[in-house]
């Protein structure tokens, strides 16, 4: 399904700059997703061969973002692009910026898993992480989803699901702050716990900016900072 | 079929966008236009605000030049070219057969895509509009007309040591230039421009565009260009036309970030329509 038409150009190399410029994207979004899914899992698993993994693949993130960025300005410089191939363009550089810091935000979750490898699996905070890391990995796999399909309801329902993110992640927080409070030996433990629960609540939100740049790729509607309410109306009202 | 295709189908006669404005300087009513029994304008309402600047754009052959030549009455030149419908400068009906056109095409001045400029000297290029409309009773006041046009049309640097040379002697940029201070010098209150600048370069084009942007501020303008990028610069509104129909007008940054028409977008992105 290709609602933008991005093959219907007079010019059929411009077709074949732009669907160069998504299926980069898309790569780039597949090579990310896998580093959120080895942090998550070597952080549930302890398993530090899988966290040093992430750690070096981040090179390969940043590579994607420097190629994505000359692409997408050779576009820009050599095409001119207006409406929703300019709308693409924006996306695709906008994206690039947060698949790159969810790529940093993996890195630090899998090494907050090297520091807390060792420990027994019965640890205090492996339920909220599990459950956050796989919300966030749902978020991330359907917000992709979104942006290939070029879908604004479905980059919509991502957008609701980091809301509830954000309301696991307060709960979570509340438990770990109890839990340092109950024993406070355990402060400097937790607090890793801590940083990887926010790295995660993050890796969130730069989905739903992701999402948020597929609703205006495809309708031409800008939905930040408005609330959801206020999005889904704008949306339908279209 | 999605949303934006009902919309677009259930208007296909109708343009979409704003057509009208609140603040208008000329309005345009049921306009069609005929070359002998050939139409070439279907049914175009159209306002043109205020000191704004609107850029008409479309593919090649689609009325754009045809409906421009209207609202100054150029297309009178044309025998077989009829027009109908209800077309007013102000409260001033431009039809109304007992107009005379000349004082018409003062108010209302016209830039060409080719620089015209006349076989005479800079100077009698740009007087010779006022002398014919008696605007300048003295030859100072003239001279002041001259200069001032010229400086508008930021022409005054590059040619007042020569004024008396010929106006065929400056390049393409500087005789379009000219013809721009030709036009200004009677006072109009609208300037038409049809594709000033296609014959120009990037740098000379550039300073035609500066000229428009500085000329909005006192006239309104309505430009016809080839190129997008000129219209996405130049223009406050854009109106898109096909086959002879007023497709969708709307403000300029939204026609280029996120058009309401199929056909608008398959223009401005070249895709085939
Ligand atoms: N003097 C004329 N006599 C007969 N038909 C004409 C005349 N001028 C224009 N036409 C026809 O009217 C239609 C619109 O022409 P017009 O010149 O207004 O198009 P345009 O949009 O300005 O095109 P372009 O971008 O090529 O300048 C065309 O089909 C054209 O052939
Ligand atoms: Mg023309």
């Amino acid at each position: 399904m290709d609602k933008l038409h991005l093959d219907r150009h007079i010019s059929r190399q411009f077709n074949v700059e732009l669907e160069a410029l998504r299926t980069q994207l898309l790569e780039m979004g597949g090579l990310v997703e896998q580093q959120v899914t080895d942090a998550v899992a070597s952080i549930e698993s302890g398993d530090t061969a899988l966290a040093e993994k992430v750690i070096v693949n981040e090179d390969r993130v940043d590579d994607f973002e420097i190629e994505l960025d000359e692409q997408a300005t050779l576009v820009l410089a050599r095409r001119q692009p207006a409406a929703s191939d300019l709308r693409l363009v924006l996306a695709v550089i906008k994206a690039v910026r947060d698949l790159e810091r969810i790529g940093d935000e993996a890195q630090k979750v899998a090494k907050m898993a090297i520091a807390l490898s060792g420990e027994g699996a019965n640890r205090r905070g492996a339920t909220e992480l599990r459950h956050i890391g796989a919300s966030v990995l749902t978020m991330m796999n359907q917000g992709l989803d979104a942006f290939a399909r070029f879908d604004a309801e479905a980059a919509l329902r991502v957008v609701e699901a980091d809301e509830s993110v954000d309301r696991e992640y307060k709960t979570a927080i509340r438990e770990m702050v109890t839990y340092m409070m109950e024993d406070p030996r355990e402060i400097s433990r937790v607090m890793n716990v801590l940083w990887a629960l926010r790295a995660l609540e993050r890796i969130g939100d730069h989905v739903r900016n992701i999402c948020e740049h597929v609703v205006y790729l495809v309708r031409g509607l800008d939905i930040r900072h408005i609330s959801l309410d206020e999005a889904e109306a704008k949306i339908l009202n279209q | 079929m999605n949303i934006s295709e009902h919309t677009a189908q259930a208007h296909a006669d109708k343009t979409v966008g704003e057509p009208l404005v609140k603040n208008a300087k000329m309005s345009m009513r049921g306009v069609n236009v005929f070359y002998a029994d050939k139409q070439a304008i279907y049914g175009v309402d159209l306002d043109i605000g205020r000191n704004e600047v609107i850029a008409m754009i479309g593919p090649s052959g689609c009325g754009k030049s045809t409906f421009l030549r209207c609202l100054n009455r150029m297309n009178d030149t044309i025998d077989i070219c009829r027009v109908e419908g209800k077309l007013m400068l102000e409260n001033q009906d431009i039809y109304d057969p007992s107009l005379d056109v000349v004082p018409l095409r003062a108010r209302v001045g016209m830039v060409f895509q080719k620089p015209n400029p006349f076989p005479k000297s800079i100077y009698d290029n740009v007087a010779y509009g006022p002398r014919i409309h008696g605007l300048a009773s003295r030859r100072t006041e003239l001279d002041e007309i001259v200069e001032t046009s010229l400086r508008k049309a930021g022409l005054w640097d590059e040619v007042k040591d020569r004024l008396h040379g010929p106006g065929t002697g400056l390049s393409g940029g500087q005789q379009q230039r000219l013809c721009i201070a030709r036009t200004i010098a009677v006072s109009p209150e609208v300037i038409l421009m049809d594709e000033p600048c296609s014959a120009l370069d990037p740098i000379a084009t550039a300073k035609i565009e500066e000229l428009i942007a500085e000329l909005s501020e006192n006239y309104t303008i309505a430009i016809v260009t080839h190129s997008m990028q000129q219209a996405a610069r130049v223009s406050h509104r854009t109106a898109y036309f096909h086959l002879g129909k007023l497709i969708e007008v709307n403000d300029t940054e939204k026609v280029f970030t996120n058009p309401d028409h199929d056909l608008t977008e398959a223009y401005i992105t070249g895709r085939f329509g």
